[in-house]
C-alpha cells in the first residue's frame, strides 16, 4: 500500500493499520463492542504482513497484563477495548503507570454504566483523565475527532508514550471507530528510542533491572509519587494540544472533543448563518487540559457551553480553567443518544437569551 | 561486599583464611550461587520459598543462563522475589503472573521465562490466567508453591487449604459444604489435562531427597522451555511453619504425613520419549 494513497476506512480499521506502520510489536485485546474491528483486522493483516504478535487473551484483566510485561520486556505495545472492559483494565493500568511503562490504550467510550449500551458516549471522560484506577496517576489522553486522526494519533501515542515511559490512551467513541472516513498513512519516519530499562535479561554492562510497582517503605513510595508528579508537571508543560476554530471575534465558545466536536462545528456554521459570533475550542489532548489557552479566551466571550455525550464531566475542567471569569453551561445526551447541530444550536441560543 | 569495601581487620581474616584453608588443602564442596544475592530473606525460618529461590539459581546458574531469564514474581510472600534472585525480573499484579509472563515471552523469545507463584495467587485469583496460559502453551515454566494457606495475610484459606485444616477464616476447620469452603484444589491435575501443558510433576522439599528430585524437574523444565512445546508446571508442597504453628522440623513431618496424601507427589504429565529425542542427544537431560 502507497502511503500517500487515499484510503476509506473505518476508524477502528485505521487505527489498526496505523498501528502496523508504527512497528507495534505486539497487540494483545479482548473483543468488545464497538471496537472488535481493531483485533480483527489484526488478525487478518498481521499473518501476511509479519512484523508483531497478536494474541486474542482471555479477558481484558489478561490482556493488560500482557500489555504490562510485554512493555516491560521493552516492547511497543498497544490493547484496545471499550467501557466495560477499560474498567476492569484499571488495576493493571494502574501498576503500568506506576511502574512507567510505556503502552498505548484505547478505549472506543460506549454508553453506560454497566453493560450499558454499544452506542457511542463520552461517559468515561472522567475515569481516562482523573486516573481512572487506584492511586495518583494520570495518563496522557488524546481525543481524536476523524478517522484520520485515530490513525495519527497512535504514531503521537506511541512516542509520547516513549518520551515519558507513561501510558497513553486514546479516549476515541463509538461513533469515530465505526464509521468510515478518508484517511492517508502519510507519517514521518518510526522514531524508536533504547529502553535500557527493560527486562531483557541482566548482562555484565549493566545492574539488573526490575519492573515493580510496590515500594513498601513509605518514603521511597512518597519519592516514586513525588517523581510521577514532576513527570506529569513535565507533560502538561509540553504537551497541551487543542484546536480553535473561529474563535477571534467569537462572543461565545462551544467547547467540546471527539465526536461532539464534530458536531459542534456543524453547530458553528448554523450559528456563523445566522449572524451569531460562535466559536469551537476542540481539546485534543483531555489530559493535559488546556486550561491556560480557555483561561485566556474566557476573558473575551460572554459565555461558554460544553458538549458532551454525557452528564457533564469535562465541564469541570472547563470550569476550572475559567476562573468564574465566565458563565459555563453544559449540554448533553447520554446512554448512546447523539445530538444533532440543531438542538445544540437550540441550547446555546436558550442560553445567550439568558434563559 | 565488593572487595574495596572490605575493612582491612576482615582483609587479614580472610586471608589467614586462605593460608588456612591453603594449608589443610581444603576443597569448596557447597556455595551459595552466585545468581543468588548475598542479602538476609524476610523469610520466616523453616519456609520453603527461601530453599525453592536457591534451587531455582542453582539450576539458572548451572545452565549459565543469567543473562537469558527473566522471573516474573507474584502478590503473596514471595512478592519480593526479585530482592534475592539476581535476574531481570518483573512484579505481577494478584494472579496475574502468567499473563505477564505471556507478555515478557512474546517480546523475548529466546528467553527463560518463568514465574513463581503461591496458591492464593495462582489458584484463586489467577486460576483464569493460569488456565489460559497453559492452554495456550506458552513456553514458560510455571513454579507452583502450595502451602495450603494464605501467608503474606497471615494465614487465611486458600482454595488448596486441607479439609478439616484450621486457618483464620475456617477457624472450625475447613468445611466443604457446611460453610461452603468447598474442597482442595488440585490445579496441578486440573491443567495436566490441557494439550498445552508439557510437563507436569509434583514436587516436595521436606527431605533431602525431594530437594534433589526438585532440583532435577526445574533443571528439566528450564531446558524444556527453549524446545517451543508447550507449559512447564512444578507444583512444590511447601512449608509455612508461621502459618501451620509449627517447627519447621513439624511441618516437614505434617507434609510427609498429610499434605502428601491430598497433594501425591510425582510426575502428572511427561514428555514423551520421542518428544525428547533431540534434547537427550544434545544435554541428556534424563
Amino acid at each position: 500500500m502507497e502511503n500517500s494513497e487515499v484510503r476509506l476506512m473505518k476508524g477502528n480499521e485505521a487505527l489498526a493499520e496505523a498501528a502496523i506502520q508504527a512497528k507495534c510489536d505486539a497487540y494483545f485485546g479482548y473483543p468488545i463492542t464497538p471496537q472488535s474491528e481493531v483485533l480483527e483486522y489484526f488478525s487478518l493483516e498481521v499473518p501476511k504482513r509479519g512484523g508483531m504478535v497478536v494474541l486474542q487473551a482471555e479477558s481484558e484483566v489478561a490482556a493488560i497484563n500482557m500489555i504490562y510485561g510485554a512493555a516491560g520486556a521493552g516492547g511497543r505495545v498497544l490493547t484496545t477495548s471499550s467501557s466495560p472492559g477499560i474498567s476492569l483494565m484499571q488495576e493493571g493500568i494502574s501498576y503500568i503507570a506506576s511502574a512507567e511503562l510505556p503502552c498505548l490504550l484505547v478505549n472506543v467510550n460506549r454508553g453506560g454504566p454497566g453493560l450499558g449500551t454499544i452506542q457511542p458516549s463520552q461517559g468515561d471522560y472522567f475515569q481516562a483523565t482523573k486516573g481512572g484506577g487506584h492511586g495518583d496517576y494520570h495518563l496522557i489522553v488524546l481525543a481524536p475527532a476523524s478517522v484520520q486522526e485515530m490513525a495519527d494519533h497512535v504514531f503521537l501515542g506511541f512516542e509520547l508514550a516513549d518520551k515519558y515511559r507513561n501510558p497513553v490512551m486514546i479516549l476515541s467513541d463509538g461513533a469515530i471507530g465505526q464509521m468510515m472516513e478518508k484517511v492517508r498513512f502519510n507519517q514521518p519516519e518510526v522514531k524508536r528510542i533504547p529502553k535500557p530499562w527493560a527486562t531483557t535479561g541482566k548482562n555484565h554492562y549493566k545492574d539488573r533491572n526490575i519492573i515493580t510497582s510496590l515500594h513498601i517503605q513509605p518514603e521511597k513510595m512518597e519519592a516514586v509519587n513525588i517523581h510521577l508528579q514532576e513527570k506529569y508537571t513535565e507533560i502538561c508543560k509540553n504537551e497541551v494540544r487543542f484546536e480553535e476554530i473561529q474563535t477571534e471575534d467569537a462572543e461565545y465558545l462551544l467547547v467540546a472533543y471527539g465526536l461532539s466536536a464534530r458536531i459542534s462545528h456543524k453547530t458553528l456554521e448554523l450559528a456563523r448563518e445566522k449572524g451569531l459570533k460562535v466559536g469551537l475550542l476542540r481539546p485534543i489532548t483531555l489530559y493535559p487540559f488546556p486550561y491556560e489557552r480557555l483561561n485566556k479566551l474566557a476573558d473575551k466571550v460572554k459565555g461558554i457551553l460544553t458538549v458532551e455525550l454525557n452528564a457533564g464531566q469535562m465541564i469541570e475542567d472547563v470550569k476550572l480553567a475559567v476562573e468564574g471569569k465566565t458563565k459555563v453551561a453544559h449540554y448533553g445526551r447520554m446512554g448512546g443518544i447523539i445530538p444533532g447541530p440543531d438542538e445544540i444550536l437550540e441550547n446555546l441560543e436558550s442560553i445567550m437569551k439568558g434563559k | 561486599m565488593p572487595e574495596e569495601t572490605l575493612s582491612k581487620k576482615d582483609q587479614t581474616e580472610d586471608t589467614l583464611i586462605e593460608q588456612e584453608c591453603a594449608e589443610e588443602e581444603w576443597e569448596v564442596v557447597y556455595e551459595r550461587p552466585f545468581t543468588l544475592l548475598d542479602t538476609h530473606m524476610h523469610y520466616c525460618p523453616g519456609c520453603a520459598h527461601s530453599l525453592m529461590h536457591k534451587l531455582i539459581m542453582e539450576v539458572v546458574q548451572e545452565l549459565d543462563i543469567q543473562e537469558k531469564t527473566v522471573g516474573v514474581a507474584p502478590v503473596g510472600c514471595s512478592v519480593f522475589a526479585y530482592d534475592y534472585m539476581d535476574i531481570d525480573m518483573q512484579e505481577a499484579a494478584h494472579g496475574r503472573a502468567t499473563a505477564v509472563a505471556t507478555g515478557i515471552r512474546k517480546i523475548l523469545p529466546d528467553r527463560y521465562v518463568f514465574t513463581y507463584q503461591g496458591d492464593g495467587d495462582l489458584a484463586a485469583i489467577g486460576t483464569a490466567e493460569t488456565i489460559h496460559t497453559i492452554n495456550r502453551g506458552e513456553n514458560i515454566l510455571i513454579v507452583f508453591i502450595n502451602n495450603g494457606v494464605y501467608g503474606m495475610t497471615s494465614g487465611q484459606m486458600a482454595p488448596t487449604t486441607l479439609i478439616g485444616m484450621k486457618t483464620t477464616t475456617s477457624p472450625y476447620g475447613r468445611d466443604p459444604k457446611g460453610m461452603s469452603h468447598g474442597h482442595p484444589l488440585k490445579i496441578a491435575n486440573l491443567i495436566a489435562q490441557l494439550p498445552g501443558a508439557f510437563y507436569v510433576t509434583r514436587c516436595a522439599v521436606n527431605t533431602v531427597s525431594n530437594v534433589r528430585k526438585t532440583k532435577k524437574a526445574l533443571l528439566n523444565a528450564f531446558k524444556y522451555q527453549q524446545m517451543d512445546k508447550g507449559t512447564c508446571f512444578i507444583e512444590i508442597i511447601g512449608n509455612c511453619p508461621s502459618n501451620w504453628k509449627m517447627t519447621p522440623l513439624q511441618t516437614n513431618k505434617f507434609i510427609a504425613d498429610e499434605m502428601l496424601k491430598e497433594y501425591p507427589l510425582g510426575d502428572i504429565k511427561l514428555p514423551s520419549k520421542e518428544e525428547l529425542k533431540d534434547l537427550e542427544a544434545e544435554e541428556g537431560v534424563v
